[in-house]
């Protein structure tokens, strides 16, 4: 097949918001587009799949694909682009896809182009844009093997509804259980509705500036306000004092974010900060030093005492909403 | 615990990258060990001192400089080292290259586990621990935060991070393992570290005295730096509640966001 397989991630009983987007970049790049979900319960959601573009969709559904299980995945996976024979896979580079992308590659002996941004389409060429050094440089990337596999950052494409239904065919996979040595003991994940840092649309992130754990509250609220598809981050030192876990670190040695909205509270805004959040839409700072070089990069900059226009900046939003 | 750890050398994180050709430009760069590599070390050394000696191995693939952040790690504690010298190679190396000539330089030394960094801080990749794990043939458990060997050495348990969570997973050894942040705090070397690491030592062999043949899957066309983004304005107010109505007022109408 001269088209394209896309991985479609299912986390807690629901396709991942990556998939349609990576769908929809399927039909755009033209020819044949199957999906592959995998999961416990998949096969109730398939037809979302071809609501965005898939014109065939495979189902791995089953008992064994309740928990993400690299190996396990990655199998059922491979055996489903055994049989399409795509000329290029798309999968979304989240938690889980940065882990199942270059397995499956690996499994399929070629490279892997990560963490996307844009994709084109020269002849039967993919180019791919990727960020490197946490958004410091772009490079444009071309893949020679085949099939081109490239993973693509979630929130940098858009989802597109089409007109359309995809066939839709459940999958008999064998597994080599030889092959399959970790077992998963336990699974933790917090109650949280929160979307992911990588995957937020706004996140409200606070640094230094913050004074300690307890004021994180705050942002907490203000992000609350701002809708479901807001999260809070973090910058280093606010992680590396203890204040927040490491997984809200926002920067170059954590996650690098492109919501539509970052409020930056009490972050002087190093480079490695910079670098992890500079493609964010709109960056609002708040910080009481009008010489942090956070302001330089901010569309909106307010130079005062974040523990003042926090609680303020919540009150005027309750009031703007009703 | 016999262990071995992939080290990738690269930029500091201050570096102001500027682009040269499909590359970067490498004047004046200041040269660290990777980050998250750094937890990797720091894994292997402390599970050394924890199950009673054992032997730790660094193998990087980087051209003539790479061997100052070599020896860094054998001042942390680590024991020898094989540099995968190969500037040509490293120069067209992408992750899958990388891959290769890191599993050809593990191959043939005894281990109980491999110690990555989750990713590189210079290509953010991050594919290449599970690409060594593919091409040794052995289970991967990527970004992990807590390391536990059972006595025997025979099997793992250890943490992953997970979107949103946790997972415990158990795993035999030998086995690959990606570290992320959370891990362990690095230890800096110490003076006598440094000095004796002068005489651990390192086994220098190129790519094709490897019997690496595989060349890169992707291709770096073109290299750019982000559009440069502008100061915007300074939200004027009396006091913090009258900015705090402005910021509120201007997110409402010109982002449209609340």
């Amino acid at each position: 097949m001269a088209g394209t397989l896309i991985y479609a991630e299912v986390q807690k009983g629901e396709i991942k918001k990556g998939a349609f987007e990576i769908a929809s970049k399927a039909k755009e790049l033209g020819g044949d587009v199957a999906a592959c979900v995998i999961g416990k319960g998949a096969e109730a959601l398939a037809p979302q799949l071809a609501k965005y573009g898939a014109d065939k969709i495979y189902v791995v559904d089953g008992s064994e694909y309740e928990n993400y299980v690299p190996e396990t995945f990655v199998q059922a996976f491979v055996q489903v682009a055994q049989t399409v024979q795509p000329s290029v896979i798309l999968t979304s580079a989240s938690a889980q896809g940065k882990d199942f992308t270059p397995a499956v590659a690996a499994r399929l002996n070629v490279g892997a182009i990560s963490d996307c941004v844009a994709v084109t389409k020269e002849g039967d060429k993919i180019i791919a844009k990727r960020p490197m050094y946490a958004g410091k440089a772009y490079a444009m990337v071309e893949a020679v093997g085949n099939p081109q596999v490239i993973s693509i950052r979630p929130n940098a494409l858009g989802a597109k509804e089409v007109a359309g239904a995809g066939a839709i065919e459940k999958v008999a996979v064998n597994l080599d259980a030889s092959k399959i040595k970790a077992t998963v003991k336990s699974v933790e994940v917090a109650a949280t509705t929160e979307p992911d840092q990588t995957e937020a649309e706004i996140i409200v992130s606070g640094g230094r500036g913050m004074k300690g754990p307890e004021n994180f509250a705050m942002l907490e609220q203000l992000a609350k306000l701002f809708g479901p598809t807001a999260t809070t981050g973090a910058s280093r030192a606010a992680v590396d004092a203890g204040w927040r876990g490491h997984s809200y670190q926002v920067g170059q040695t954590g996650k690098t974010v492109s919501p539509n909205l970052y409020v930056a509270c009490g972050i002087s805004g190093a480079i490695q900060h910079m670098a992890g959040m500079g493609t964010s839409k709109v960056i609002v700072a708040i910080n009481k030093d009008a010489e942090a070089p956070i302001f330089t990069k901010a569309d909106y900059g307010v130079v005062d005492d974040l523990f003042n226009v926090v609680p303020a900046l919540i009150e005027e939003i309750k009031k703007i909403k009703g | 615990m016999n262990t071995v750890v992939c080290l990738k050398q690269v930029p500091d994180t201050e570096t102001l990258i500027k682009v040269a050709g499909t590359s970067i430009a490498t004047d004046g760069i200041k040269w660290v060990i990777s980050s998250f590599d750094e937890f990797a070390v720091e894994e292997a050394i402390k599970q050394k001192e924890k199950m009673g000696g054992g032997k730790v191995t660094i193998v990087s693939l980087g051209p003539d400089r790479a061997i100052e952040s070599v020896r860094t790690a054998l001042a942390m504690g680590a024991d020898d080292a094989v540099h995968v010298n190969d500037g040509a190679y490293y120069e067209k190396a992408d992750p899958y290259a990388t891959a290769q000539a890191l599993a050809a330089g593990i191959k043939g030394l005894t281990y109980d586990a491999v110690f990555l960094g989750k990713q590189a801080i210079d290509d953010d990749a991050g594919q290449v621990p599970a690409m060594v794990g593919e091409l040794l043939g052995l289970p991967v458990v990527t970004q992990v935060i807590k390391f536990e060997a059972a006595a025997d050495k025979k099997s793992a348990t250890v943490t992953r991070e997970i979107e949103g969570g946790q997972m415990v997973i158990d795993v035999p050894l030998p086995a690959v393992f990606s570290a992320q942040k959370g891990l362990n705090e690095p230890r800096y070397a110490s003076l006598p570290g440094i000095m004796k690491a002068k005489k651990k030592p390192v086994d220098v062999k190129n790519a094709g005295a490897l019997g690496v043949t595989a060349g890169p899957m992707t291709v770096v066309k073109e290299m750019s730096l982000p559009p440069a983004r502008q100061a915007g304005k300074i939200i004027a107010g009396d006091d913090a509640k009258a900015k705090a109505a402005a910021l509120a007022k201007a997110l409402h109408e010109e982002v449209k966001i609340i």
